[in-house]
């Protein structure tokens, strides 16, 4: 298992230093980027130059470049928030972004598995066909639309909850943003957890444990659930990188101060440092969502902990 | 000492509904089990023995339609014998008071039967736990007692192994201790050996035989190889498109078949002493069970049919109290003919092998 | 009376009235008698029939043929063009010659305005010189005609998912095919670079590529080829490393069937069934990557229109003007759902164990 995990690391460091390095060779080749602008003045160039240690030879200016990333010094923004401190900007973004799409995972999660879970065991059943439905649509239709209609039939019309976020009510009114943010999630772990579900329900060994009489829960959750699980896994690594892609988008939507609407912000603006500022910290988020879900995989499934480990007769 | 009957099954129909119609699996098999003896079902793949031993178990598929019969079966509950329909129990109790209690199933695959994300160890007492609450440090000693029974060594270590660090054979065995560890009175064996090493098929037959006379347990095995019969069965079943086509003891069927798809089958055994001589082939493929089957199911494949085999199934006719076939060609009007000579010369054959054996 | 006794219960041999022939042999019969049972149809006539059979796919299947016509002649017909802005005719509300005598799509909207009282309002009465004027889906706030603005947008998801095809087919599939079938050291190396571009995020790629070129058309479709392309490679890899060891191939090799011959003519048209089921399902991937881009304002550049970009813009006058984002928001939520449902319907179609399941 230990190895396990260190092979991870090691796969997932080699990742981000070939994702920084991507970074570095932009910020040294490309045009209209805060080294080469010709509009800067000869003097911040030459500060800038320093601090990055530009005179350098070319490894050393980037074993700079990776310790200042490690340390998450990103510099400041010159555009969206003249002269403003990246980290100051990050440090209330981020938190708030993170947490609204703990919040999608979470509860698209727990309500995916439900609905797979009693879409298989009433196979062919009304709450079957619901669950199809519900998980077609889930996927076909674009989370701002969901967004939207949410918005407009619970904000606006209903006047339930607020229209905007608001750090005032950070829950409160981060409840219609999770929402519509977990129904990709919802969608896609019913439809792959019902399928999982009825392909384990079907197998030998779930045979062999009704065979032994075995029914109920323990059969469901301590034999049937926990091997679907297995693949399950694997999905939820690309969800939850849907759900960055997302958050854009409902973060516009219901104006959250989050790291989604500031990328967009730079990217709109061309404010070279805050977009390799927000690209650094999507991939890490990304690089490290890909460890867990690699290392759950490994705790769920004895033949990747024992590789390596077996005997025979 | 009188022999006591453990499982009736009457006039059993079972279809399955499929996306292309309605399948009709089995189509009226009546069968009987008594204590300590084995019976093998013997027939080609689709032939209806698997659903046949699941409908025994109350395990068939949720797409599964009984149309008629009843399997009953005859248990020793607290001390008083009780008889039960299992086709008329609910799935729930069957789970609670047949499965694993009183009977248990080794499946064919061994690679596949193993819950992959749990220890042998806890497959091994999970049923014992469940059924009758016993303690988890007292069921865990019963585990490594049944895992030493069924011949695996360093039984102390292996309860803490994973399946996919066991070999096949290893795993069958695993699979045959969890189906010993609630004691019950009936094992189905499904095609138990069809998927391991020749060489370990001796060995587990062996075992099961062995368990077996040790318990006085009744074992039913389903199977498609009249060699693995041979070693085994006290009496033999003979399936063939969801009905019994022969049934007899073992002596009846291998020395006096009367069916001529139990001459097909016969002579599909494994024989050193087939020299240039042509096999007896049972030609085609069964037939389609989605459709509705005119008279003997097997008469397009018989070289020996009959005009009548065409529209009219035959009745089970009966040659000793033991020995059935359903073939007109045991009617007295059925006209004289011979056995195809293969078969005679390889039933003479065997005949001598066994007397030869004997001394 | 019969030597043996009848032992079948209920069977009553003396009704039965027998033919004379009844006890003569049949004699041998022709083998393909045999066998006939069995007769299988044409696969690709199967396939069809299945794919029939399922209504929601079906729909889809025509609901996607209508948006094709519509993408190519609804902007032709309504007599606009989609940049035209006409700043006097601006949030006019749809209307519909025929329609408007009936009461519905007649160019009025209702408006809410301070103090909570509603009023009716009607543009086209109002404005000078628009009493003839006839905008089917309204106006935006520029004066733009939404109908030819929303099948203009339907055109470049169109577009999309031609190109996503494409990359799926050109790119995906031979990338899979080569890395399954050289395997050895080839496919290591082609597998590692698999592994380190999907670990790269797609928004990172696109949010990258949005600083080197400026964002459009090209650039979405260029991040489309940098990463949509992995998943068919493995679907493609994983089949083509499931069939390279069948005998069918092994033959192949010893009769001299060069290396390309192999994989296209022999592994190819053995896989098609799931390739061309992932290859439906990147299609709405590939629509929403762009719709999603364009409602950010990472899309195509104004004047120009995508569904998302009129999704996004009509989305800041909604409360308003609801009549706005509508017509770009059903078109695009009609399109993946029809794309995926046809996606579905093919997948059980070509493989019908999936749809026992």
């Amino acid at each position: 298992m230990n190895k396990y995990i260190l092979k991870r690391l090691g796969i997932a460091a080699l990742t981000l230093l070939v994702i920084v390095f991507i970074l570095f060779m932009m910020m040294k080749l490309m045009p209209g980027t805060p080294f080469n602008d010709e509009k800067l003045p000869p003097e911040k160039i030459a500060s800038l130059m320093a601090k990055y240690g530009l005179d350098k030879p070319l490894y050393v200016q980037f074993f700079k470049y990776v310790v200042n990333l490690v340390k998450f010094d990103f510099g400041i923004s010159y555009v969206i928030n003249k002269d403003i401190s990246i980290n100051l900007m990050l440090s209330t973004r981020v938190p708030t972004s993170i947490r609204i799409g703990l919040q999608a995972v979470a509860l698209g999660t727990v309500i995916g598995l439900i609905l797979g879970i009693v879409a298989a065991l009433k196979h062919n059943t009304i709450w079957d066909n619901l669950t199809t439905v519900i998980s077609v649509l889930g996927v076909s239709v674009p989370s701002y639309v969901f967004a939207l209609g949410l918005l407009y039939v619970f904000a606006f019309k209903l006047k339930l909850f607020p229209l905007l976020y608001s750090k005032v009510h950070p829950f409160q009114s981060s409840l219609l943003p999770t929402f519509s943010l977990s129904m990709f999630t919802i969608a896609s772990i019913a439809r792959f957890t019902r399928t999982e579900m009825l392909e384990v329900l079907d197998s030998d060994y779930i045979l062999l444990v009704e065979s032994k009489g075995i029914s109920g829960s323990a059969l469901i959750f301590r034999h049937a659930l926990r091997n679907a699980l297995i693949p399950i896994v694997t999905v939820l690594g690309p969800l939850v990188v849907g759900l960055m892609t997302g958050s854009l988008v409902v973060e516009k939507i219901f104006s959250i101060p989050g790291l989604g609407a500031m990328t967009t912000a730079a990217i709109q603006a061309n404010d070279y440092n805050v977009t390799i500022a927000s690209t650094y910290i999507y991939s890490l988020m990304y690089i490290v969502i890909m460890l867990v879900v690699d290392i759950s995989y490994g705790i769920i499934d004895p033949r990747i902990r024992l590789a390596k480990e077996g005997s025979g007769e | 000492m009188a022999r006591e009957k453990i499982m009736e099954v009457r006039d059993l129909s079972i279809s399955f509904k499929t996306t292309s119609g309605i399948l009709n699996a089995i189509r009226g098999v009546d069968m009987d089990l008594y204590r300590g003896e084995t019976v093998a079902i013997v027939g080609e793949s689709g032939s209806g023995k698997s659903v046949t031993a699941k409908a025994m178990m109350g395990i068939l598929a949720s797409n599964a339609i009984v149309n008629s019969g009843s399997v009953k079966f005859t248990y020793d509950n607290k001390g008083v014998s009780k008889t039960v329909d299992i086709l008329k129990m609910k799935k729930s109790d069957i789970r609670r008071e047949i499965n694993g209690q009183h009977i248990a199933m080794v499946f064919q695959d061994p690679m596949t039967s193993l819950d992959p994300t749990m220890t042998i160890g806890k497959q091994i007492t999970e049923s014992m736990i469940w059924h009758y609450k016993t303690p988890k440090k007292e069921a865990e000693e019963k585990a490594i007692e049944l895992l030493s029974l069924v011949g695996i060594t360093e039984p102390e270590k292996r309860i803490k192994n994973y399946p996919h660090q066991l070999s096949g054979g290893m795993r069958q065995r695993v699979v045959i201790a969890i189906a010993m560890a609630c004691d019950p009175d009936l094992l189905i064996c499904d095609e138990p050996t069809t998927a391991l090493d020749v060489t370990i098929q001796a060995r587990i037959l062996e075992l099961i035989k062995d368990i077996q006379y040790k318990k006085n347990i009744s074992v039913i095995y389903i199977t498609h190889d009249l060699g693995v019969v041979a070693k085994v069965a006290d009496y033999v079943d003979v399936m063939y498109a969801g009905k019994l086509v022969e049934k007899g003891t073992i002596d009846e069927i291998f020395y006096e078949p009367h069916h001529p798809y139990t001459w097909g089958l016969l002579s599909a055994m494994p024989d050193l002493d087939t020299r240039d001589e042509r096999l007896y082939t049972i030609p085609g493929s069964p037939p389609n069970m989605m459709k509705p089957i005119p008279g003997d199911a097997f008469a397009p494949r018989n070289q020996y049919a009959l005009n009548i085999d065409n529209r009219l199934d035959p009745p089970m006719f009966k040659l000793t109290d033991t020995h059935y076939a359903a073939t007109w060609l045991l009617d007295e009007r059925a006209p004289k003919f011979d056995m195809p000579p293969e078969i005679a010369a390889r039933i003479a054959r065997m005949k001598k092998e066994e007397n030869h054996d004997d001394q | 009376m019969n030597k043996y006794k009848i032992a079948t219960d209920n069977y009553d041999i003396d009704s039965i009235e027998f033919r004379p022939d009844d006890f003569q042999f049949v004699g041998n019969r022709p083998e393909e008698h045999i066998d006939s049972t069995f007769a299988s149809q044409d696969y690709w006539k199967d396939v069809l029939m299945r794919f029939r059979k399922n209504r929601g796919a079906v729909i889809g299947f025509f609901v996607i043929i209508i948006m094709v016509i519509m993408a190519i002649v609804g902007p032709m017909v309504s007599g606009y063009t989609y940049y035209e802005q006409t700043i006097e005719f601006q949030d006019f509300a749809p209307r519909i010659p025929g329609l408007e005598k009936i009461g519905i799509f007649d160019g009025t909207e209702s408006m809410r305005i301070s103090g909570g009282s509603k009023v009716v309002l009607d543009k086209y009465n109002t404005t000078e010189g628009a009493s003839d004027v006839y905008y089917w889906f309204g106006t935006d706030n520029l004066g733009r005609d939404i109908w030819t603005r929303t099948w203009m947008g339907t055109r470049i998801s169109l577009i999309i998912a031609v190109t996503a095809v494409l990359i799926d087919m050109l790119i995906g599939m031979g990338y899979g095919l080569v890395s399954g079938y050289f395997g050895g050291a080839v496919d290591s190396v082609m597998q590692r670079i698999v592994e380190v571009v999907n670990s790269i995020p797609t928004l990172v790629i696109v949010t990258l590529l949005m600083l080197v070129f400026k964002p459009g058309l090209m650039t979405i479709i260029l991040a489309l080829m940098i990463s949509g392309w992995i998943g068919m490679s493995r679907i493609a890899r994983a089949q083509m490393l499931k069939l390279k060891e069948q005998e069918y191939i092994l033959a192949s090799h010893t009769f001299g069937a060069s290396n390309m011959t192999i994989i296209f003519k022999e592994v190819l048209p053995n896989i098609i069934g799931p390739i061309i089921t992932n290859t439906m399902f990147s299609i709405p991937n590939a629509i929403f990557t762009e719709a999603f881009l364009s409602f950010v304002g990472l899309g195509v550049p104004a004047p120009q229109a995508s569904l998302g970009s009129l999704i996004s813009s009509g989305y800041n006058t909604f409360t308003m003007h609801p009549y706005q984002i509508l017509p770009p928001l059903i078109v695009l939520a009609l399109l993946m759902l029809s794309f995926n449902m046809v996606a579905d319907g093919l997948r059980d179609a070509l493989d019908p164990k999936m749809a026992q399941m």
